[in-house]
């Protein structure tokens, strides 16, 4: 017959543990307990060597520098200061502007079911937010700089993400042996100091640099271009040089990790090589592009080596002028508030390109 | 607790935040018995063997292992080893080493360790396969080294999960065999984990049939399969035939039962749950079932429909008989005796089936 | 024959395999221009390390070790150098040992809130260097800690554990949870199974992150300027140096050092493993009886 599934009797009594023991079962149980041990020496480290210090610049941000001291009563005298420190103090009318900006993606959900437009939209509003907010910010110093660091690595990491893809690819896709060399051959020029790395470029570029003294002892030019060195080309180039390495790792791991029998699948469904390139590989690699991106951008954007190598005056980023206002300026305040505003901007910046991305992925599937 | 149990386990749940896993379960298992967990995925039952092993601690109830209490033990010090569902072999070890892993802590010699080492190759047949890298293995030898992994260092109990679901058809088969067979030698407790009902009618001393984080039953493989005490496990343990029905009478051991579109039903009392005017489920496995082309001359049930569907298995057919009123057809296994390369499979011809009372299973009406 | 070979290939089957291959090629010659971009501009550094003028600019002058003898004789070179080695490997190694426990935390435990700890333990990679060197600098400045090497390592340690725990989760990901499981299955602690199972295992993804965090400390600049007390780095020396024009040339010499070193060093470990994976090979083949 049937063992009808009763529960089985309890064992006799409660079973009694010993407070160490009961103790030890708690921790043997809890995974949290042991998780989180193994992460307090890391969280530790973060909390007082990158949240603290963090909180205190933000509270120096809300206070003054009088001479070589500080007026610690609060205040948001830096952060208008950092908006208003313009030449023909058009603070008003740029912030007309701004708000005009920020306000016009507001409209855009009125339109939800008009989906080719709406694709439009999501990338027009932001350029034509981006230009206006380039406008209105043009006179005013800070956020101009600001404004022109974002630009410069905007295009920096356009530049370098754009060169390293068909590279990732071709490590991924056309190297069959040896791609462990090829990796090798691309990341041993960025052992050498990233200073000497950007240092390497104002040499080429120089009045004097190999590019112009070379094709003047070939007879090509009679005087040496001046263009080159001390602009924004020459930070963008080098930049875009530096970095080259972090951009190709990620984009070639992604690519890498690819199911090449996806790629057989699409073609046996009917697309050519470009349908498929543009409906599964690039899709897929996203992942490594917008970490990429991540990397060469976020570091440049603060970047002040290069723009005093050879960006000249014409190059400086904020990056500069925040590290004077803590050197040679010696405004602690205003140095704080303007790194509170580029850290604020960059975060929503990062933010609006990870959501842009993850729209555009929408509308491509 | 009674004193033949080797491991107790006592209304014990385990959640993982809304979900739960398993939910109030209570079982024993005795000493030196081959005792299966079976039940689809997602049923708990890869959950209450990692408990067993110490790898998931329950949110509630007690677990014990020859009278021991389990709630202050870490995996380390309970006397249960495990062969994991893909087999875990140390990859920067070879054979030897991955087989001699365990026995560190017994301090023995090194000639000692060979020897057992050795002994243990020898019982699992991969002699000579000492000195191969763990990638250089198939996946039966890889098997087979997680098996002599955990056997040499004696456990109590041997957990295994699903150690046959990498294999194919063939050779699982082959293992099924082995399995049982060194079970019986070693002497050692078997708890194996599988969702493959054959596989654990085959092998086992005893089988837990699981679904939802709950056992349904728990029972011999015979028993399992003659004997279900509901649908669900009717179901979920080869093939049956349902009808919802009405006990009409009772009379010396015997029900007559009422199946709409069947007429009257003769089956066996098989529990307090049929009783007169009440409401039941009759189950008949399909090869209970014996089909004529004429109406048969039998005191059994007979039932007459048309033939709906064949499917061919070569030693087998499964014969689909659509019956009047009926809403799904009646499966009936034909076992192909004769040899016969046409005909039979007309469809829509008319056939009777027969079924004796004692083929009939009377569930509770769900 | 060229021509029936060419109609062939204009007509026949062969068309898509020549298209392909031609599109092989396109991209060939893409990746070699992309390595030249990517070395000519580091080439110069050994190149004008070697000319016997203290302009840099074509022509060249001749061949000269000057530049050498003058940096091998820099007292404030070799002590920036030394200086960078030890916060290198100080931080490299710190870092790991964090980024490890970490990963391990990660990878292998369910726990609440592992998200939002995990983001913050990656903020240093998403936050401008400057920002939180100059964090650190006003935090070292209220408190009164004097800059020294240590604040520079502190600095360097932030950046360098967020990166050390990207690279070994990804290595922790990569083995099975199950191997772990058997070795405490087996009658080992959770302290002998990390030895036995969890640490051979991890062996590459720790060297990765050891050469990664090693390397960023030692060529990291941005945070060590703000950080740097009186002594200085390789790259604040570096920085010090490119102002004077004389001083030029024998930075060069340096980079082609740093060059040269870097590519020994990273042909070594290529060797390195090329022998391992032989060896192991040799040695299964000729073990194994069959």
């Amino acid at each position: 017959m049937a063992e009808r599934v009763a529960p089985v009797p309890a064992p006799v009594g409660k079973v009694r543990l010993g407070l160490t023991t009961r103790l030890r079962a708690v921790t043997l149980r809890s995974e949290p307990i042991r998780g989180y041990a193994l992460l307090s020496p890391t969280l530790g480290l973060m909390i007082l060597a990158l949240a603290l210090p963090i909180g205190l610049l933000i509270t120096f941000s809300f206070w003054t520098q009088v001479y070589l001291d500080f007026d610690r009563s609060f205040t948001f005298g830096r952060y208008i200061k950092f908006f208003t420190n313009t030449e023909y103090s058009k603070f008003f009318e740029s912030w007309y502007w701004i708000s005009l900006a920020l306000a016009i993606p507001l409209f855009v959900p009125a339109f939800p079911w008009k989906r080719r437009l709406g694709a439009l939209l999501i990338v027009g509003y932001p350029a034509i937010a981006f230009y206006l907010i380039g406008l209105s910010v043009e006179k005013a110093i800070y956020p101009m700089l600001l404004w022109k660091s974002i630009k410069i690595s905007g295009a920096v990491t356009l530049a370098t993400v754009v060169l390293a893809y068909p590279m990732a690819y071709f490590i991924a896709f056309h190297v069959k042996k040896n791609k462990l060399i090829w990796l090798i051959l691309i990341t041993v020029p960025f052992w050498t100091s990233y200073l000497l790395r950007v240092f390497a470029w104002k040499i080429i570029l120089g009045y004097n640099g190999v590019f112009n003294s070379g094709l003047m002892s070939l007879g090509l030019i009679e005087e040496p271009f001046m263009f080159l060195l001390y602009s924004q080309f020459a930070v963008v180039l080098t930049l875009a040089h530096a970095w080259a390495a972090f951009a190709i790792l990620p984009i070639y791991v992604s690519l890498e990790k690819i199911d090449r029998s996806l790629l057989e699948a699409a073609t046996d469904l009917g697309d050519g090589p470009v349908a498929r390139f543009l409906r599964v590989t690039l899709p897929l690699s996203m992942p490594g592009v917008i970490a990429a991106s991540l990397l060469v951008f976020i570091p440049t954007v603060g970047d002040y080596v290069t723009p005093n190598l050879v960006g000249g005056t014409t190059g400086i980023m904020i990056g500069n002028i925040i590290q004077s206002m803590f050197g040679k300026a010696n405004n602690w305040p205003l140095g704080g508030a303007s790194s509170v505003i580029s850290m604020i901007a960059i975060t929503a910046l990062i933010c609006a390109f990870l959501w842009l991305t993850k729209r555009m992925k929408r509308q491509i599937a | 607790m009674s004193e033949r149990s080797i491991i107790s386990i006592s209304n014990v749940s385990k959640y993982f935040g809304p979900v739960r896993a398993v939910d109030g379960l209570s079982l024993e298992i005795q000493r030196g018995e081959f005792f299966s967990l079976l039940g689809p995925s997602g049923c708990g039952k890869t959950t209450l063997l990692r408990m067993l092993a110490g790898f998931e601690w329950p949110t509630k109830g007690e677990i014990f292992i020859d009278g021991q209490p389990m709630a202050a033990v870490p995996p380390h010090q309970r006397p249960v080893n495990m062969v994991f569902q893909n087999y875990a072999i140390f990859p920067h070890l070879n054979v030897r080493q991955n087989i001699a892993y365990g026995l560190r802590k017994a301090k023995l010699t090194q000639a000692e360790t060979a020897r057992k080492v050795n002994e243990t190759l020898d019982m699992i047949k991969l002699s000579g396969y000492g000195l191969r890298a763990a990638d250089e293995l198939s996946g039966g030898e890889r098997q087979r080294v997680a098996l002599a992994r955990a056997l040499i260092k004696q456990p109590k109990v041997l957990l295994l999960d699903e150690p046959l679901g990498a294999l194919d058809k063939k050779l699982r088969e082959e293992m099924q065999l082995e399995l049982r067979a060194l079970q019986k030698t070693v002497g050692i407790t078997f708890v194996f984990v599988t969702h493959d009902q054959e596989e654990a009618l085959t092998m086992s001393d005893r089988v837990a049939v699981m679904s939802a984080g709950k056992v349904l039953q728990i029972d011999s493989p015979t028993q399992l399969y003659e004997a279900p005490v509901n649908q669900e496990v009717a179901g979920f343990i080869g093939n049956m035939n349902f009808f919802d029905g009405l006990v009409r009478a009772i009379k010396d051991g015997r029900a007559t039962v009422d199946v709409g579109p069947l007429g009257e039903i003769h089956a066996l009392v098989n529990g307090p749950h049929v009783s007169v005017g009440a409401a039941v489920t009759v189950a008949v496995r399909p090869e209970k079932i014996t089909s004529f082309s004429a109406p048969p001359n039998t005191e059994a049930n007979v039932v007459q429909g048309v033939l709906d569907k064949t499917a061919y298995f070569g030693d087998r057919s499964h014969l689909y008989i659509r019956i009047e009123g009926l809403e799904k057809p009646i499966a009936v296994v034909a076992h192909n005796v004769a040899r016969e390369l046409e005909g039979s499979g007309d469809l829509n011809r008319p056939v009777w089936l027969s079924w004796p009372a004692e083929a009939v299973v009377l569930l509770p009406s769900e | 024959m060229t021509a029936v070979a060419t109609a062939e290939r204009r007509f026949g089957g062969l068309g898509a395999a020549t298209a392909g291959r031609r599109r092989v090629n396109g991209l060939v010659i893409y990746a070699i221009s992309y390595l030249a971009f990517i070395y000519v501009p580091v080439m110069f550094l050994p190149l004008f390390s070697f000319n016997d003028s203290i302009y840099i600019a074509f022509p060249l002058k001749g061949f000269t070790f000057e530049w050498y003898h003058q940096m091998v004789n820099s007292r404030g070179l070799v002590q920036a150098l030394q200086n960078s080695l030890k916060v290198a490997a100080i931080v490299s190694v710190l870092s790991t040992i964090l980024g490890t426990l970490a990963a391990k935390a990660v990878t292998r435990y369910r726990m609440p809130g592992k998200a939002p700890a995990v983001g913050f333990i990656l903020i240093p990679l998403v936050i401008p260097g400057i920002i939180v060197g100059i964090a650190l600098l006003v935090i070292a400045n209220v408190v009164g800690v004097p800059l020294s090497l240590y604040t520079i390592g502190i600095g360097h340690m932030l950046e360098c554990t967020a990166f050390s725990m990207v690279v070994m989760i990804s290595r922790l990901e990569g083995f099975d949870k199950n191997l772990e499981e058997a070795s405490l299955d087996l009658g080992e602690n959770a302290w002998s199974t990390f030895r036995r199972v969890t640490f051979p295992l991890a062996i590459p993804g720790l060297i990765a992150s050891l050469l990664l965090t090693f390397t960023i400390s030692f060529d990291e600049f941005i945070l060590a300027f703000f950080l740097a007390g009186n002594e200085a780095t390789l790259p604040i020396y570096i920085w010090s140096q490119l102002r004077f024009p004389t001083k030029l040339p024998s930075v060069l010499a340096l980079g082609a050092c740093i060059l040269g070193v870097s590519f020994i060093v990273v042909t070594f470990a290529e060797w390195v493993r090329r022998r391992g994976v032989k060896g192991i090979q040799v040695k299964a083949v000729s073990e194994v009886p069959r």
